[in-house]
């Protein structure tokens, strides 16, 4: 990038903003903030100087109709789930009810603004009693009202904002309720001032394949319609762009198509490395099948049991993961047992009243407080395995201990399913990994988790970003001990492994060795970035997942390079001070990274 | 006052897409149109074109509801509306 300087004026006076760059691209466009969230008004605040009642409720009357047909229009050019949301919403802000008890306040001297959020707040206190799907929708309502409030004062409304010409989203953080209204093709790229690597914003923005950076504290000071480059691979927004960004982002536009994955994942000397994904429904796993995954490495079994009051019916459940087994006949699918708890709450699981949720009763944890869940999931499991013909692995998330993973051993063998596995992403399973896997037949590490537990640094945590990476070399020595303790379990427990693919003669004696071993898989974000699913093939991984769109440019790198080599880039980052040096060594030695724009 | 019973046929209730298009629909209506669980006060009744309303009414698969209206064009507003409850729209 020695180029950037001739076209650079004012560095170093605040026209390059650094951050955290969690997705790849480049790109130049105009600033769109977030806006604000809406501040409440007084409680029981008067009808303002110079209105009256008429006039008051008669604004109040306008501002929920224009509310309403903003949202009906947004629901005309919406489709399917979005739609029927939209219209939802574009009903509770012209619902009679809500405006006849907000105009009743306002008859009583109140603002139109006090008098909408208190009658908004009656009816989501009673939504919210109800429980359940109905608890849910109070947030709608809250919305709603939000909106329709700062309608009332004259400005933008809160959410993504609207805009003809696609943009580059600003904002401090984004929230899953914000990530589910993003539309790509309006949206250049995602830039926030607080988050971390692991966030809602960076998860989101690698799904869609958008450039985006976070914990990027100068943002704040970026105003609407303010020109900027967006670089998601240095981390780096710049103001005011000049002809050495136009050159940067023009290359980063032609750079050299990525082929399509061609459903066999492997190093330059033919060492088998294959490529799963990580699917949350049926309709994800026919799409992952689609694009050549070799399997599916991490089934989120949530999308059956989130949203719900109550656990779901036996037949229920078989048939969700009967969808998903059916999309891989002969293939494996490695089916996570239900991980609530955290971000993730369940009414009839969990205890929302945790101080530290993070740290508390989730994932296989709540079978202790809330036993007979998983077993009866873990029946669903076999029941579905058993009429399809996928090749079924089952792991527990949250294993702590080699008695926990034993225990889950047992529980799989009980409900008829011969492949028991335990994810590490809790850094003693890490450490204990030999044990562990001499009682079930594989592991699975989940980073994301992973890496905050022995950062100990919140996920969302914008500050403590730099610590929240997975090139930590404290996470890559637990992902070393992890598969360490693979080939450590060799031949232990009821597992066989299968048989070892034909090579070169070394080659051939590596991996008879770890076909022996106790396979050790990674699902987290970080199988996802090309550069360090070289890494972690070089610390001893056998099998990455991923989002399926990460597929074509994880195969295409480690496709660069053969095993010895991988070996050497893990040595070179678990020698590294720091996430960044790691992340700086390894992707020096990757040229192609350059070439593919990744 | 015309007056119909209905039972809901809608599996997951009068929640989410099924309210919003009998919301729709009720407000389409030439008169105003009350909706009640069966066998609560007349005077309890809620308006049948609130979203709002209907939601907190939580009534399930299977529940019976009392809708009554007045005026020209009660009859055939309530024969509309009870056609719409009782078709399951989570099937569509």
């Amino acid at each position: 990038m020695s180029a950037a300087a001739e076209g650079t004026l004012h560095d170093g006076d605040g026209r390059v903003l650094a951050g955290v760059g969690v997705s790849a691209g480049r790109v130049i466009g105009r600033v769109k903030r977030m806006p604000d969230p809406v501040q409440p008004p007084a409680d029981g605040a008067p009808l303002p100087e110079g209105a009256d009642v008429d006039s008051e409720t008669a604004r109040l009357k306008a501002a929920t109709q224009a509310v309403a047909a903003g949202l009906k229009a947004r629901a005309a050019a919406a489709t399917g789930d979005a739609a029927a949301v939209l219209k939802a919403t574009a009903l509770m802000a012209g619902d009679r009810t809500l405006l006849k008890s907000a105009t009743t306040l306002v008859a009583s001297g109140t603002s139109a603004e006090s008098a909408i959020w208190e009658a908004a707040d009656a009816v989501a206190t009673q939504l919210t009693a109800l429980g359940g799907y109905m608890a849910e929708r109070a947030t709608d309502v809250l919305d709603v009202r939000a909106r329709i409030v700062a309608e009332l004062r004259g400005v933008p409304a809160p959410g993504i904002p609207d805009s003809d010409e696609p943009f580059v989203l600003c904002a401090v953080d984004l929230a899953p309720a914000d990530t589910a209204t993003l539309d790509p093709a309006k949206v250049l790229a995602l830039v926030t001032s607080d988050g971390g690597p692991q966030s809602h914003t960076a998860i989101i923005a690698r799904s869609l394949g958008l450039p985006a950076i976070v914990a990027a504290t100068g943002t704040t000071a970026l105003a609407d319609g303010d020109l900027v480059f967006v670089d998601g691979i240095t981390g780096t927004v710049t103001r005011d762009p000049g002809p050495a960004e136009e050159e940067i982002a023009a290359s980063y536009a032609n750079r050299a198509a990525l082929p399509d994955f061609d459903g066999a994942g492997t190093l330059a000397d033919g060492h088998a490395v294959p490529l799963l994904a990580n699917v949350g429904s049926g309709s994800d796993a026919v799409a992952s099948a689609e694009a050549g995954a070799e399997g599916v490495g991490l089934l989120r079994t949530e999308f059956c049991f989130l949203g719900r009051d109550k656990e779901p019916t036996h037949e229920e459940q078989v048939e969700a993961y009967r969808a998903v087994f059916d999309a891989f006949p002969g293939r494996k699918v490695v089916v996570r047992t239900l991980d609530a708890g955290a971000d993730k709450p369940l009414p009839f699981l969990t205890d929302d009243s945790e101080p530290n949720p993070a740290l508390g009763v989730r994932g296989y944890r709540t079978d202790g407080a809330t036993p007979g869940v998983l077993a009866r999931q873990l029946a669903a499991i076999a029941e579905a395995a058993e009429l399809s013909e996928a090749d079924v692995w089952t792991m527990a998330p949250m294993i702590s201990t080699p008695a926990e993973a034993e225990r889950f051993a047992q529980l799989c063998a009980e409900a008829g399913l011969r492949r028991p596995g335990v994810m590490v992403e809790v850094p003693s399973a890490a450490v204990l990994a030999g044990q562990l896997l001499q009682r079930v037949d594989f592991a699975s590490i989940g980073t994301n988790d992973l890496t905050q537990y022995t950062m100990a640094a919140d996920r969302q945590l914008g500050a403590l970003a730099e610590l929240n990476d997975p090139w930590q070399p404290a996470v890559l020595h637990l992902i070393q001990a992890t598969a360490d303790g693979g080939r450590a379990a060799a031949g232990t427990g009821a597992a066989a492994g299968p048989g070892a693919p034909a090579g070169t003669e070394a080659a051939a004696v590596a991996v008879a060795a770890d076909s022996a071993a106790k396979p050790v898989g990674v699902c987290g974000e970080a199988a996802a970035d090309p550069a360090l699913a070289v890494v972690l093939v070089g610390l001893g991984v056998a099998t990455l997942s991923m989002n399926r769109r990460a597929l074509p440019a994880v195969a295409a790198i480690l496709r660069t390079v053969d095993l010895a080599e991988a070996q050497r880039l893990a040595g070179l980052a678990l020698g590294a001070a720091s996430a960044t040096e790691a992340k700086q060594l390894v992707r020096a030695e990757l040229p192609d990274l350059e070439r593919f724009g990744l | 006052m015309a007056e119909r019973t209905a039972t809901i046929a809608s599996r997951v209730g009068l929640h989410a897409r099924p309210a919003s298009i009998f919301a729709e629909a009720a407000a389409e209506q030439p008169v105003e149109v009350t909706i009640a669980l069966e066998g609560e006060p007349a005077d309890e009744a809620l308006d049948a074109s609130s979203i709002l309303s209907l939601m907190g009414l939580g009534a399930e698969y299977g529940t019976t509801v009392v809708l009554r209206a007045e005026g020209d064009g009660a009859d055939e507003a309530l024969d509309t509306l009870v056609k719409i409850l009782e078709t399951d729209h989570d099937a569509e």
